[in-house]
């Protein structure tokens, strides 16, 4: 207790200098838990749209289904089993079939996944009622990224080439129903959604599918010849992406507490070296060098409090406007991202990640102020009085 | 008189380049309870020295030196500090105040390493702060005070524990001669009235004529032990 006492008095008889570092490590304190808040609250989100836009309550896919090789979608085609049919009447499970094709916008010539889906589903957020739109073309709607890169727009028309079961090309109109926005970009790129019957019809699969998408209203039951997997499985990719994104950027982070960590280090070493008198004469009124380099050490690692502190009385409004308003990003599209990703990104901001930053940025201070004052235990008290310790 | 600082045959190196340079040569001789006394001679005499070595804040190469009963070069760091912390008090040249804290802060400084309550500690620092006529200037900073009010400030830092001892190096060395002789006349006083033991480095002449000891030193080695019995002050 009485080292705390006499390390804050050292602290605050410092003046300016001392609320400078404060400052410096405050920014760095509301910066960390910011950006750490933007990642939590993007996984979040990432998440959350995952299961509105493509997932739902989980997914039974074919055994042979492997959504990175293309090849296994023709194997993985198979007739839905006859267990599931009064749920797909009732929108309890949606089968979904998927096939190659291609698309010739303006003459060129485009890669597709089709995906067939039941107009009338709700599982998911894509605006499949489009598809009942009666047209002489193949209905089909895309997400808006797809449409841009593409530059295709609502109610174009254009060829679509795909192979039925046996091998054999067919070709046929399009007519594009709908365009909608979507932050997943899993159900936007390089996709055409069309009525699951008519996809069947084309491609000579009547009854089949490689995936059938679950309600939470449904029971998960054990099916020959299909996986089921959970949400958590089919977002795994998902978080270990965003992941991968925040260690890209924790590096601001880094940059932010080295430049804190690097202040205090500077003023601690400063500090020593311009306060030898000070350290002799602390060790000549009965404090030991242990309990000198333990003083400057908590000195330091006070700056972490104070920056605490601060740091709450301006960080504090900041978080709020984090966590309620959120962050807009006009400019990103996160189909360019190949993750999940809203306009506006919310914070996410825990106790936990508060609570551990403090601990973290408060463990790096002491060590950084610990370093300079290691010097003191070298210190010969009769030289360090008259200043000429160092 | 109790004895209680006993120095026996003390010799005290210290390095240069490859050899040694001897500071203290065979120094011995004792200091008892209640002395006024001073190590006097010119700079290099090994004043210093001695008196870093009876603070315990230095160890001797050859000889003992025992302050209250402990053997000065035997103790551990934290029994060394221990000793400083409760029977030691400092007093420098250049007063060595804690420049951020403000007068009273400086002063309670000793007390707070000595456990003691705040109420203690107010009512312990308040009276030493009124034996050295510096109540007026508790929530002054080092910085905002004079020479004299500095070195005054450091007696009652020194003396705020009740120390048995009192270890003055060059005290009187960055002050005018009125200041110097007010610094004085309150360290006598404080000797008489509390019988507190002061031990002097000197080569100051205000000083050496309230001694009422002067050992003199000369190239580390006592040359002359002189009880003073009227001092000149």
């Amino acid at each position: 207790m009485k080292l705390i006492k006499t390390a804050f008095r050292s602290l605050i008889g410092n003046g300016l200098k001392t609320w400078l570092n404060v400052f410096v490590l405050s920014i760095s304190f509301v910066m960390i838990i910011i950006m750490q808040g933007i990642l939590q609250g993007w996984s979040k989100q990432a998440i959350e749209d995952a299961v509105r836009w493509e997932i739902a309550d989980g997914q039974y896919w074919q055994e042979k289904y492997d959504p990175h090789d293309p090849f296994t979608l023709d194997s993985s085609t198979m007739q839905i089993p006859e267990v599931f049919a009064t749920d797909i009447k009732n929108h309890l499970i949606e089968p979904v079939l998927i096939t190659q094709g291609t698309i010739y916008p303006d003459g060129r010539m485009q890669g597709v996944l089709l995906k067939g889906i039941q107009p009338d589903q709700h599982l998911l957020e894509i605006p499949t009622d489009s598809l009942n739109k009666v047209t002489d073309e193949i209905p089909v709607v895309m997400g808006a990224y797809m449409a841009r890169q593409a530059k295709l727009k609502l109610n174009d028309v254009l060829t679509l080439r795909w192979r039925d079961r046996n091998g054999t090309f067919e070709a046929a109109d399009i007519r594009i129903v709908g365009v909608f926005k979507t932050t997943v970009p899993a159900i936007d790129v390089g996709t055409l959604w069309l009525p699951l019957d008519r996809l069947q019809m084309m491609t000579l699969n009547e009854g089949c599918a490689n995936v059938l998408i679950k309600s939470p209203e449904k029971e998960v039951v054990d099916i020959a010849g299909w996986n089921f997997k959970t949400t958590e499985k089919l977002t795994e990719t998902t978080l270990l992406m965003v992941k991968t994104k925040s260690i890209g950027t924790s590096v601001f982070y880094v940059v932010f507490l080295l430049l804190g960590m690097l202040a205090i280090f500077d003023t601690q070493t400063l500090s020593i070296f311009r306060r030898q008198k000070e350290i002799g004469t602390m060790i000549a009124l009965g404090m030991t060098r242990k309990q000198v380099v333990r003083h400057f050490t908590m000195e330091g690692s006070l700056y972490a409090i104070l920056a605490l502190a601060f740091g709450a009385v301006w960080g504090a409004p900041l978080f709020y406007y984090m966590v309620e308003k959120g962050i807009t990003f006009p400019a990103v599209e996160a189909a360019d991202f190949g993750i999940p990703m809203g306009d506006t990104m919310y914070a996410v901001i825990t106790p936990g990640l508060v609570i551990g930053t403090v601990l973290f940025i408060f463990i790096v201070t002491a060590l950084v102020s610990y370093l300079p004052a290691k010097k003191i235990a070298k210190m010969n008290p009769t030289e360090a009085i008259r200043g000429k310790a160092l | 008189m109790k004895t209680i600082v006993d120095v026996k045959s003390l010799t005290k190196n210290f390095p240069v380049g490859a050899g040694f340079f001897t500071a203290l040569k065979d120094v011995s001789l004792q200091f008892n309870e209640g002395e006024f006394a001073g190590l006097v001679g010119p700079s290099g005499s090994g004043k210093t020295t001695l008196l870093n070595i009876i603070g315990s804040l230095d160890v001797p190469s050859k000889g003992e030196v025992v302050v209250l009963q402990r053997s000065v070069g035997k103790l551990s760091p934290k029994e060394a500090a221990k000793l400083r912390k409760e029977e030691l008090g400092f007093i420098f040249q250049s007063y060595n105040l804690l420049p951020v804290y403000t007068v009273f802060e400086n002063v309670e400084f000793p007390l707070l390493l000595l456990n003691m309550t705040a109420e203690e500690r107010k009512e312990r620092v308040m009276e030493t702060l009124k034996w050295v006529g510096l109540t007026d200037k508790v929530k002054s900073r080092p910085a905002q005070l004079s020479g004299g009010e500095c070195q005054r400030v450091a007696i009652a830092r020194a003396m705020v524990k009740r120390p048995v001892l009192v270890l003055a190096d060059e005290p009187t060395a960055n002050l005018d001669s009125k200041n110097s002789h007010n610094i004085l006349q309150t360290m006598l006083k404080l000797n008489e009235e509390l019988k507190t033991s002061f031990v002097f480095a000197t080569h100051d002449e205000k000083v050496i004529s309230y001694l009422k000891r002067i050992i003199r030193l000369e190239d580390g080695k006592v040359v002359a032990d002189e009880l003073i019995a009227k001092p000149s002050k």
